[in-house]
């Protein structure tokens, strides 16, 4: 199943809430539902957000995609762009003026990435010309 | 369902609480609210988040931002909340060693005197 949605912030909960229902009926546990709500969410906010400030008429992908013992989601923006500096450590630098709800994507996508990689075994991020493509996968049963 | 915000006064302190989702489109409400209350002079804020069904990384950011302002007026800003799925995301940002999380409005009152 593939979701087409323009980068707008009110689509980003619908988002979540097609791959959660979209999972439970796949056979995710129940008790897994909450964190692909939250891991889908961060993915698609990024998403959102770089397409709004580089590409704001393309849509965003989302896909969900079943497997015999797997459920897959990826999320596709249309920015393409580095990886982002991944080593240090994740911090709030309180000292500053900068919160993270700033312009500057960087922070927001280390923070969103964190956030997922904390709560998704197996999750894949894809730096290709076209875009990002964020792929995380959950077991079945 | 989207984002519900009240506040009441105890004591010297403000009360704000939050209900329903907080993500990348109601996040900016609560900012505001934040930025309103620290700017009218509350700076001793505790954010009761017992009714929050959603919280993801964009809801943090505001927090954070708002803890930064009341810092600026030696103030303070506590959390109350004791779901467990709101939880998760301090934890595994770290948030846990910046925000003091309590277990009830009346918990924090206490612990800011």
């Amino acid at each position: 199943m593939t979701v087409s949605f323009t980068p707008l912030p009110e689509h980003v909960r619908t988002a979540r809430f097609i791959a959660a229902s979209v999972a439970r009926r796949a056979g995710v546990a129940d008790g897994a539902l909450d964190e692909i709500k939250l891991a889908v969410s961060e993915a698609c906010s990024l998403a959102v957000r770089f397409n709004l400030a580089h590409a704001p008429s393309s849509p965003i992908e989302l896909r969900l995609i079943e497997e015999a013992t797997t459920f897959s989601v990826e999320v596709a923006d249309s920015v393409g762009r580095p990886a982002p500096d991944a080593d240090g450590e994740l911090t709030f630098d309180l000292s500053t003026d900068d919160e993270v709800d700033s312009v500057d994507l960087s922070g927001h996508e280390r923070l969103g990435l964190a956030v997922i990689s904390g709560l998704v075994d197996e999750v894949r991020v894809e730096y290709l010309p076209a875009g990002s493509v964020v792929t995380m996968t959950w077991p079945i049963g | 369902m989207d984002l519900s915000l009240s506040t009441r006064a105890e004591g010297e302190h403000t009360v704000v609480v939050v209900g329903g989702e907080i993500d990348v489109y109601t996040a900016p409400k609560l900012r505001e609210q934040l930025i309103d209350l620290v700017s009218a002079g509350s700076y001793h804020i505790i954010v009761d988040m017992e009714n929050v069904e959603f919280l993801d990384s964009t809801g943090l950011g505001v927090l954070v931002g708002g803890l930064k302002r009341v810092r600026a007026h030696d103030g303070s800003l506590r959390l109350v909340c004791t779901q467990e799925r709101i939880l998760k995301i301090f934890r595994i940002t770290g948030l846990t060693k910046v925000f003091p999380i309590h277990g009830s409005v009346d918990e924090a009152v206490a612990a800011t005197d």
